[in-house]
């Protein structure tokens, strides 16, 4: 048998690469609530921060931060620029198989959704810890469940809140008067506009977003959503997201035949004027790209009637960071109110505040109020209108069935 | 001196097979045991085929093999007949030299730049549609053409093609002289022969075998691209490189077990395309016997030659354009269409990025020039020791020579990153050094290989009847002949270097930041202003090296103008 060959070859090898992944992770947990402590042991320290690299505003935002906390506290912190957050989740899994449960390269990660599942299932991450930050308590947790819940999926403190995400759409006022104001109106408006609107390729993350807010929007009762998914139910649940798709898709950008790559992708060819309508996840990044010459100045932004997914993203730790107490320090920082206010500036990234501004005082609400704006800004009370992300469940099974009805042409 | 030169000679060929072998066989081990379902990180502790069962369900899963296996025949049978026929047609006219001057430099353009480049020039939103609109288009927005991003890969096989013509032409270059190209041409057309059918007749089966290898690479370089295939292939679905990538990214971490499968099957749509190709030798080796003894003088010359002109200028002219268009991009603020030209101009993208680029700019050269001496120490001394003994290298350390080239690097990298963490290296500049080196010692081998063989060994043998001992003849004879190809191995090494990202990436734990690792961030966010400044950055670092490459020799031997051969 060659199985057993492959077995006698291989076993060896890897149990030497597999030794000791399965200890405990709760180092360093004792010190947490004495904060000054953590300050002492934190200066000095380098922060490896990995962080997804692709957006020059967001990388010039993590400069400022990186030079803050050199000013302020005495820690150095290094943006690792990353093409695609599992990167990062590949290093962690690849040092834990290595059996590296204290000297890990990584120290924070930026991260949601999907990869927050996998390491929080997989036992990568450190914590609980993100309660014990003492800025958490802006964020009013009690009043805005989202800080606690990422996709459904209960943070249970092993990821500190830094920013909010919710589907946004915008368009050209130049070439569009009226756009579509409902899931069902996306579809008349594309038939009348063929060509003019698409969706990146499921299963990047705002594809495969689109595919829920479509079938929240098209169906009557969305409590099954909010449960994990059962086959015995899944085809009746989507079967209105599957007609809708067939008819919408010869009427989109090169027929459905092509789907671009990202949400980044999307944008640009809304620079290149070949869209006319397409949507974001950060409410705030129309009007941010206008200011940097992206998008046409006749940009404008809203949300949908009848509502949209909103998430909100994090900072977690690896499990085997070896600098743990750089990586609050710094995880607190990101929530103070002067950097949430900075980072909030569409002039320097335009990422939407996760802080409650209700709990801030005068003047550093005075921060927020005064940022600069312009005409494609999306107004903030148009983010009330805010749906909740599904149970990732969904997420993995309507990305499988796409693929099998659309994936191959 | 001559005791180092012995001891490199004894320790280089050893030293090489190490510094390939051990990370490709613990990278291999990385992909094979994942595959059949043991990786115990994950849970997996038992030997199982379900995941190869998942990978065979994947739909449109024969589509991926298809594109991946066509892409790498075609792009490789393209550009070598556009070489050959160009060498055939043009060989020591004044058009030959001028084009030699132009594309070689263009080899150092990083496929990912090119790629992005010719995206930009032909997108119906592209410099090209531009340029037409709306005055002879009536375009007032972009039209909605599936191209590039066409379903059977051909804006993809053009961009490859494109980077693997000025490759193939720089390694024709370097292999003429070595297989007596000039005598044979002049033989054949003083026997009457047309200028390309002489080159086709008596050249081209002399010359080939020297070019086997880089054609090899070539294959197996086209059918598992990943840059080149985000930008320019088909989506639904990808090729089969692009699906593993995505699988091997997923968040989904049991979708590992399936990737590694997936790589498994790509190393086998590689291995089935070079077999192919190995076929397709054969059979034009019988069937042309005839043909070319048969004495006919003339085989439509002049119509080949012109197709081989056109395509030539054709690949020129794309390659020129997408450089025009990176350019422009680097220097707007909002560009509509159908402007043709930005308004206005601005250096803000090149203000902006100067700011962080000082880091990554040396990063990045001290890498590659570390990686590409160490790589060149190796193979002279490999080759050296060959030369020496009198004996080619054995087949199976030929093999483990191209693995690096053949085996798709995604998968073979997360198994080298677990050894690199198990041995207990740290992430960095030194790790990173190393694992440039993987891949840019096979090109310099294939670079420098044929030359250093095909070297008269009458010059040696005549210097050592003069009294010089072995190691004299290597520094004082063998060494100043072959500069200019050592230099050009050390150019395409360097390239090489300074286009790897995911070695960098993961060897150095994202701590070393490249000029390469920054464009390729970035360009994953999409902003093309930034992306432009950072892909011409990117490709000017090695049009430096090759500057220097063909420059160097030049000023070196002013005095001793026999050792420049030239064609």
């Amino acid at each position: 048998m060659p199985r057993s060959l492959v077995s006698r070859l291989l076993v060896p090898l890897f149990a030497l690469l597999s030794v000791s992944s399965l200890q405990a992770q709760s180092l360093e947990t004792q010190g947490l609530d004495d904060w000054a402590s953590i300050e002492t042991r934190a200066k000095g320290q380098t922060v490896y921060w990995n962080a997804w690299g692709g957006d020059a505003n967001t990388n010039d935002y993590i400069d400022w931060v990186s030079q803050q906390m050199q000013s302020r506290f005495d820690i150095d912190v290094v943006h690792v620029k990353l093409g695609d957050t599992a990167e990062a989740v590949s290093r962690v899994l690849a040092e834990k198989a290595a059996g590296n449960d204290e000297d890990g390269a990584i120290d924070l990660i930026w991260i949601n959704g999907e990869n927050f599942a996998a390491m929080k299932k997989n036992g990568l991450l450190y914590g609980p810890w993100a309660e014990q930050l003492p800025n958490f308590a802006l964020t009013a947790p009690d009043d805005n469940p989202e800080m606690r819940s990422d996709f459904t999926l209960p943070v249970e403190g092993l990821e500190a809140p830094w920013g909010k995400a919710q589907i946004t759409f915008y368009y050209d006022s130049d070439r569009v008067e009226s756009p579509p104001k409902t899931t069902r109106e996306l579809l008349e408006w594309a038939r009348n506009n063929p060509g003019r609107f698409t969706y990146p390729l499921v299963p990047d993350f705002l594809g495969s977003t689109f595919l829920k807010q479509a079938l929240l929007g098209l169906i009557d009762d969305p409590a099954p959503l909010y449960a994990p998914v059962h086959e015995a139910n899944f085809e009746s649940v989507t079967a209105p997201l599957w007609d809708y798709l067939d008819a919408l898709h010869p009427n989109l950008w090169r027929s459905g035949q092509s789907f671009p790559n990202s949400g980044s992708a999307l944008r640009q060819l809304m620079g290149d004027g070949e869209l006319s309508l397409a949507f974001t996840f950060n409410p705030l990044e129309p009007a941010a790209a206008v200011a940097d010459y992206q998008l046409p100045p006749s940009t404008r932004s809203y949300v949908l009637d009848d509502g949209t997914l909103g998430n909100v993203h994090f900072v977690a730790i690896p499990f085997n960071a070896s600098h743990k107490a750089g990586a609050l320090m710094l995880a607190n920082f990101l929530l103070s109110p002067e950097a949430q206010a900075h980072k909030q500036d569409i002039e320097v990234w335009g990422d939407a505040t996760v802080l409650a501004l209700d709990t801030l005082s005068e003047k550093q609400r005075q921060a927020f109020a005064a940022l600069p704006d312009n005409p494609a800004t999306l107004p903030i009370e148009a983010l009330q209108r805010t749906l909740a992300e599904p149970h990732p469940s969904w997420m993995e099974r309507l990305e499988q069935e796409w693929l099998t009805r659309y994936g191959t042409r | 001196m001559p005791s180092s030169y012995a001891l490199g000679v004894r320790l280089a060929p050893w030293l090489t097979i190490t510094l390939l072998s051990l990370p490709v066989a613990s990278g291999l081990a990385g992909v094979i045991a994942p595959a059949f379902g043991f990786l115990p990180a994950l849970g997996g502790d038992s030997l199982t085929l379900t995941h190869w069962q998942a990978l065979l369900d994947r739909p449109g899963l024969g589509r991926m093999v298809q594109l991946s296996y066509v892409t790498g025949l075609v792009s490789a049978g393209a550009s070598l007949a556009i070489v050959m026929l160009f060498l055939g047609a043009f060989m020591h006219t004044r058009v030959f030299t001028a084009v030699r001057r132009l594309l070689s430099p263009l080899l150092a353009v990083p496929h990912a730049a090119a790629a992005i480049g010719l995206a930009f020039l032909l997108a119906p939103s592209g410099l090209l549609s531009r340029a037409l609109s709306p005055g002879l288009t009536d375009w007032q927005h972009p039209p909605d053409i599936l191209f590039p991003g066409d379903p059977f890969g051909l804006a993809m096989i053009a961009g490859l093609v494109l980077k693997e013509v000025p490759f193939l032409l720089l390694m024709s270059l370097a292999a003429l002289p070595q297989c007596r190209a000039s005598e044979r041409l002049r033989m054949a057309r003083a026997l009457g022969y047309g200028p390309l059918s002489a080159f086709l007749k008596v050249v081209v089966p002399g010359l080939y075998p020297l070019l086997r290898l880089p054609v090899y690479a070539v294959i197996a370089f086209a059918s598992s691209t990943v840059e080149v295939a985000l930008i320019l292939g088909p989506t639904t679905p990808p090729p089969l490189a692009v699906a593993v990538l995505r699988w091997l990214n997923d968040p989904d971490l049991s979708m590992r077990f399936m990737a590694s499968a997936g790589a498994l099957l790509q190393l086998g749509v590689t291995l089935a395309a070079l077999a192919t190709w190995w076929l397709i030798e054969v059979l034009v080796r019988r069937l042309t016997r005839r043909w070319l003894s048969n004495g006919r003088r003339h085989n439509g010359d002049a119509v080949l030659g012109g197709i081989a002109f056109g395509a030539v200028s054709l690949s020129l002219l794309l390659i020129l354009g997408s450089l025009v268009g990176l350019m422009l991009w680097s220097l707007a603020a909002y560009w509509p269409f159908p402007e043709a030209l930005p308004q206005p101009l601005t250096l803000r993208n090149w203000t902006r990025a100067a700011a962080s680029m000082g880091d990554p700019l040396t990063q990045a050269a001290v890498i590659g020039i570390v990686a590409t001496l160490l790589s060149l120490a190796l193979v002279v001394g490999a080759l050296e020791a060959e030369t020496l003994h009198q004996r080619p290298t054995r087949p199976w350390a030929q093999l483990i020579l191209y693995l690096p080239l053949l085996v798709p690097s995604v998968a073979f990298l997360f198994g080298l990153v677990l050894m690199q963490i198990q041995a207990g290296v740290p992430p960095g500049i030194t790790a990173v050094i190393f694992g440039h080196a993987i891949f840019v010692l096979p090109y310099v081998f294939l670079s420098l290989g044929e030359s250093y063989r095909r070297l008269d060994p009458r010059w040696a043998h005549l210097a050592r009847s003069l009294g010089a001992s072995p190691a004299r003849v290597f520094w004082r004879v063998r060494l100043p002949m072959l500069s200019v190809p050592l230099m050009t191995a050390a150019a395409v090494g360097f390239a090489v270097s300074i286009g790897q990202y995911l070695p960098t990436l993961l060897l150095g734990a994202g701590r070393v930041s490249t000029i390469t690792t920054e464009a390729v961030s970035l360009a994953s966010g999409g902003d093309r202003r930034l992306t432009a400044v950072y892909a011409l950055l990117q490709l000017a670092m090695p049009a430096l090296g090759f500057a220097l490459a063909l420059g160097l020799p030049r000023l070196l031997f002013r005095r001793r103008s026999g050792l420049l051969t030239s064609v």
